[in-house]
């Protein structure tokens, strides 16, 4: 390895001349303010450069509620995310005593501001003529986790929840679904939406949710049925499912639509 | 006699220059996440200092956030931190390969005696001792604290994955503590950048000028020692 610029010896550009120590001092001292002068006009450039670059940054036009230099790199860090993914990788299951016994926080109720019509509740596919009940989703395997779902203001919450596979119900109830790149689920209503990418959709822990600790879903937890999605951030868990749509391109989602994250993966 | 003492590699300067105003972006977007879940009920009462039911201190009070700007910007946030992350990222691994490959890191790393010679150094500052330990380029307090905040760095990158994608980068979240542990030693470690902050400031202001100048331009004015050959008569 080099070694670095000895501290003790004197810079060796300066000339050694061999007049007095005085006039040596103020050549010294002439070349200190030559190379001041130029450091701090470059230090001044600089932070203009840093502060321009700024300014610039945060006036771009706006893709979704941000800037679109943000956007961009979100969708980069997205991409990125989506190469990550390993559908193999399960998120683990928590111990009984980090269930909150009075259930899993609730916070949001977009889509949920009427009481559910649980008589007339059907789960439609789009694009198909599909009208499912809960009893036609009781028909396929069961599946019960202790996950816990993440908020992403930061929070975690836990429960035991109850449903069944995405995957299962898309391989009974519309098989080809499974070809589609993306998934897209919204409230009977339509005012709260989320779109999922398929690896996500299909990972083994993600369900069609009926049932909390093991009690049907209260009309705040979404009830007759909600997504669960522990792979993906609370904003994906969309309550009270009304819709279910396979797509070619990302479909809308509500949070992304006013600056959040697309993928919002965990 | 004087002479001009070359001090910081430019290469130094500029890394140390870029990483001030991301860092400050760093911190400044981390807030903004944090805020959205600082509400001691929900984040379980471990922002803060205290003890069991005494809390002496809770991050942060609400006029804090206020005065700041830094409620309901969450989106916000996010974005500007998963964007200059990368920026903040690239800047300090190339700055710790320069130090590496330049032997730079020989006045950094602390040596055997510098937690010593730092505690002289610290007494020294508060005027409580009058030696001061000799030492080269950086003294055993600055070598100490500048390694440590480079460590800290480091740390930062690697809680901050943690918490990113907990999930896919389960292992490390797990050995980490889990992801709430995950996000408080993400937090405290902020804290530590912002105390460091605030000594360096203090003891760059007490170090004068020469030694701020030469930060910016690499040089610092010395006393050398006189050739014996120019002797005064």
């Amino acid at each position: 390895m080099p070694r670095p610029d000895s501290e003790s010896a004197p810079d060796r550009t300066l000339p050694q001349s061999p007049g007095s120590s005085d006039s040596q001092d103020s050549r010294v001292e002439a070349e200190m303010r030559k190379r001041s002068r130029r450091g701090f006009l470059v230090a001044l450039l600089a932070a203009g450069g840093a502060y321009g670059g700024w300014r610039w940054l945060i006036a771009r036009p706006r893709v979704d509620g941000l800037a679109w230099p943000f956007r961009r790199s979100l969708s980069l860090n997205e991409a990125l995310s989506g190469k990550l993914f390993d559908p193999n990788r399960r998120v683990a299951e928590v111990r009984r005593d980090a269930i909150p016994p009075a259930g899993p926080r609730v916070n949001g109720d977009i889509g949920l501001e009427d009481p559910p019509n649980l008589t007339d509740w059907r789960l439609r596919i789009v694009g198909t003529e599909l009208r499912l009940q809960l009893d036609d989703l009781r028909t396929l395997p069961q599946t019960s986790q202790a996950t816990p779902l993440n908020c992403i203001e930061g929070w975690t919450t836990a429960a035991r929840w109850t449903g069944v596979r995405f995957a299962d119900f898309v391989d009974r109830f519309y098989p080809s679904g499974r070809s589609a790149p993306y998934v897209g689920l919204a409230t009977p209503d339509g005012s709260y939406y989320v779109g999922l990418d398929a690896a996500s959709a299909f990972h083994s822990q993600t369900l069609l949710c009926h049932a909390i600790n093991d009690e049907p879903l209260s009309p705040a937890h979404g009830a007759p049925l909600r997504l669960l999605v522990p792979t993906k951030y609370g904003i994906k868990n969309l309550k009270r499912v009304g819709f279910i749509e396979f797509a070619q391109n990302r479909p809308p989602d509500y949070w992304a639509e006013r600056g959040y994250d697309w993928f919002a993966g965990l | 006699m004087k002479g001009l003492v070359k001090k910081h590699p430019l290469a130094i300067r500029w890394f140390h220059w870029i990483n001030f105003p991301l860092l400050a972006l760093m911190i400044w977007s981390g807030l903004m996440i944090y805020w959205a879940s600082s509400d001691e009920r929900v984040s379980g009462g471990v922002y803060r200092i205290g003890w069991g039911a005494t809390t002496l201190f809770h991050f942060f009070p609400k006029p804090f956030w206020q005065r700041l700007g830094l409620e309901h910007q969450l989106a916000k946030g996010m974005a500007w931190h998963f964007f200059f992350m990368w920026f903040f990222a690239i800047n300090g691994v190339l700055y710790v390969l320069y130090t590496l490959f330049s032997g730079e890191w020989r006045f950094l790393v602390p040596g055997r005696g510098d937690l010593r010679g730092a505690l002289q150094v610290v007494l020294h500052d508060l005027h409580l001792s009058e030696t001061m330990p000799a030492f080269v380029r950086y003294n055993p307090a600055q070598r100490i604290a500048y390694s440590l905040v480079i460590l800290m760095g480091g740390a930062s990158l690697l809680t901050g994955l943690a918490i990113y994608r907990p999930v896919q980068f389960g292992s490390l979240t797990h050995l980490l503590g889990g992801y709430q542990w995950a996000r408080w030693e993400h937090f405290w470690l902020t804290m530590g950048y912002v105390a460091f902050f605030f000594i360096h400031i203090l003891q760059v202001a007490r170090a004068g000028w020469g030694n701020f100048r030469s930060m910016v331009t690499g040089y610092d004015i010395d006393q050398v020692k006189e050739e014996p050959a120019h002797a005064k008569t």
